[in-house]
């Protein structure tokens, strides 16, 4: 409606909001832009130009040199299985302990749900030493099991919590009325629910992929040696005693960010969708 | 189509009761509806015969089969919510099908049976749409037609209309009716709209704060409310009631409001004399413009035209009194006016609200 008729005001008030958007825009992306510019920087203008937005030649020798010569695909790899796996195996978990939490009452639902709560109040950094004990004689440090394993459990609170809230969202009536039509509770939860809950699903599945994906604490102090190393970790061996190859660290960011960009890209369609519209009146 | 028995049923909610003993038998092909006030348990009794809710104590019974312990699945019940619960992802067909899907019958038989429900109601150019580019009456339909697909033992409503504006509530209620003679499939209805109550019941359960009140015919109900809450619940305007006392004057019956002037009565009254007593009369039955030796004069507050008649706000002595009258003659009736209550149609009920 403001379109409509432009008074001086609105037009002030229209071009302070827009600007204060951009502004926010340009803040956050900022960092990513700078990532890309020096990815793209020769090696020999890195340090001879100056502060510049934009070097005065660009190549793409630190693609080139990341993807030839670093053990970056191997780190790639494995950060693919870890957040991947992680993300399945949450989802599926918070997906169903999420949908109980929501309908179900039952002795020690209140226990269950504080104890979920005071696994989130901990720094994890104090956990890292018990941890890393635990896993040792199991033989799941430096693997990328014991990696999956710690995730999964860090991330199936939160996930759950995230996942119930979708499942309150959508009326009790649908699958009440599911039931009465003659399935069972875990077919109106198939049928009926599920596919409703798919932009939950499709958040929680983003939420820890990225999560996973970025990990670092662990993954260091889990891992060591480059076979089982996930990227965060992998970035670090950019990190020489002597020097920093900025180049190379920041081609290698860049394109660990493609996953990520891809993953919202095909979950963004549930996330903006409200499947739930048109199921009860009012 | 199978007959429903409810025996001695109770509901608590961890320790606070919801139902107390409910008893009620209803017939093969029967249409029962509830009434009452918000929270007088009437969601609860139909869910607990949906099998949606555990029963806490007592027995129902579905065409003879205790079903306490049953899955709402095995009972073979249709149930229509107030809020329809259409399921948002299938389209109208898919919607109307589901539980024919689920007792996998033949895909021929069931595209017949869902197209045959869908003439019924009118849904045939909307069979492939989804619930959110429905209008309110049009869901509602869907609702109704998921229904009658399956051909249940019994159909139950929860306020299925409430949420259709008054036109079409209307519309709606006539159909349901004429499904009801067609299919006569046993129904349990419930609502708070007196008129829904009154046109569609074999058999009015009048309910309030857990109890059943009264089970009867609407016109039983009507004439002839059990009790206090049923006469002021059932009707609208709502019945007149006056409290006073029932006492004998020179041998004649007489009734005293309190503060009022007495009344004398036609007929002695099933009350003990010098007993407190309240005294009821439907508006419609107050005359008005009476003349003769019982006529009182009462002050006119405000008069009320619906357009099918007027309600007129009375005050007699010391207490308010509604009248309805078709006449419109009455329209624009100002100071006072002379009114009788005619001792045919008054009601007596007793201190403790029992109707004498
Ligand atoms: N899950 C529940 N837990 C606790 N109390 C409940 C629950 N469901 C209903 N109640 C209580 O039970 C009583 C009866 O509720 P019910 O829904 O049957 O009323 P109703 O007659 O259908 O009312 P309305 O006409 O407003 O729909 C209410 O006092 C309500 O607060
Ligand atoms: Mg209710």
């Amino acid at each position: 409606m403001a379109g409509h008729s432009l008074t001086k005001g609105r037009v002030v008030a229209l071009l302070a909001h827009r600007l204060a958007i951009l502004a926010y825009v340009a803040f956050a992306l900022f960092p990513l832009y700078w990532l890309l510019k020096v990815s793209v920087t020769p090696n020999k203008l890195l340090y001879s130009e100056g502060i510049r937005m934009w070097p005065s030649q660009t190549s793409f020798e630190h693609f080139d040199f990341v993807l030839k010569h670093s053990e970056f695909p191997t780190f790639f790899k494995n950060s693919l299985i870890v957040a991947g796996s992680t993300a399945l195996i949450v989802t599926a978990l918070a997906s169903l302990a999420g949908y109980a939490l929501s309908r179900f009452s039952f002795r020690g639902k209140y226990w269950i749900v504080a104890l979920m709560l005071l696994t989130q109040m901990f720094p994890l950094v104090m956990l890292v030493a018990p941890i890393f004990k635990m896993l040792s004689p199991l033989g799941l440090t430096n693997s990328l099991t014991g990696l999956v394993i710690v995730y999964t459990a860090f991330n199936v609170p939160f996930a759950t919590f995230l996942m119930q809230s979708f499942f309150d969202g959508i009326p009790k009536d649908l699958e009440e009325a599911a039931m009465i039509d003659g399935a069972t509770q875990f077919g109106a939860f198939r049928q009926i629910i599920l596919p409703l809950t798919l932009p939950g699903i499709a958040a929680t599945l983003g939420f820890v992929f990225t999560a996973a994906w970025s990990e670092l604490l662990f993954s260091l102090m889990l891992i060591s040696g480059n076979a089982a190393a996930t990227f965060p970790v992998g970035l670090l061996s950019f990190v020489s005693k002597f020097s920093i190859d900025f180049g190379q660290m920041m081609a290698a960011g860049v394109m660990a960010l493609i996953p990520a960009c891809l993953f919202f890209l095909l979950i963004q369609r549930y996330l903006v969708q409200g499947l739930t519209a048109g199921a009860v009146k009012g | 189509m199978a007959s429903i028995d409810i025996s001695n049923i109770r509901k608590s909610y961890g320790i606070h009761p919801v139902l107390h003993g409910i008893d009620l038998e209803i017939r093969d092909g029967e249409f029962v509806v509830l009434v009452g006030p918000s929270g007088c348990g009437k969601s609860t009794l139909l869910r607990m015969i949906a099998g949606l809710e555990a029963v806490t104590d007592g027995e129902i019974r579905i065409a003879g089969k205790r079903v306490n312990d049953l899955a709402p699945k095995d009972r073979d019940i249709a149930m229509v919510f107030q809020s329809y619960a259409l399921y948002p992802h299938m389209s109208v067909a898919k919607n109307m099908s589901y539980s024919l899907r689920l007792r996998k019958m033949a895909k021929e038989k069931i595209a017949s049976v869902v197209a045959g429900a869908a003439t019924k109601l009118g849904l045939e150019p909307l069979m492939e749409r989804r619930p959110k580019a429905l209008s309110g009456g049009q869901r509602q339909r869907v609702a109704m037609g998921r229904a009658i697909v399956r051909e249940p033992k019994a159909f139950l409503f929860d306020e299925p209309l409430s949420n259709l504006d008054a036109r079409l509530r209307e519309q709606m209620r006539a159909e349901i009716k004429k499904l009801h003679k067609d299919l006569g499939a046993t129904s349990i209805y419930v609502t708070h709209d007196q008129i829904e109550a009154m046109t569609l019941a074999d058999r009015i359960v009048a309910m309030h704060g857990g109890i059943i009140q009264q089970v009867g015919s609407p016109l039983d109900l009507y004439d002839n409310p059990a009790n206090l809450f049923v006469a002021g619940f059932i009707g609208s305007p709502g019945m007149n009631f006056f409290e006073g006392r029932y006492i004998k004057l020179n041998g004649k019956s007489v009734f005293a409001p309190t503060g009022g002037v007495e009344l004398l009565l036609e007929a002695p009254a099933n009350l003990e004399e010098g007993s407190r007593a309240t005294l009821g009369i439907r508006p419609e039955h107050v005359v008005l413009g009476a003349d003769g030796p019982e006529a009182q004069m009462a002050a006119i507050d405000l008069v009320e035209p619906t357009g099918f008649g007027i309600i007129l706000h009375l005050t007699l002595g010391p207490v308010s009194l509604k009248a309805f009258t078709l006449d419109r003659r009455f329209l624009n009736a100002t100071g006072e006016i002379a009114v009788r209550l005619p001792g045919s149609h008054l009601h007596f009920f007793d201190e403790s609200g029992r109707k004498v």
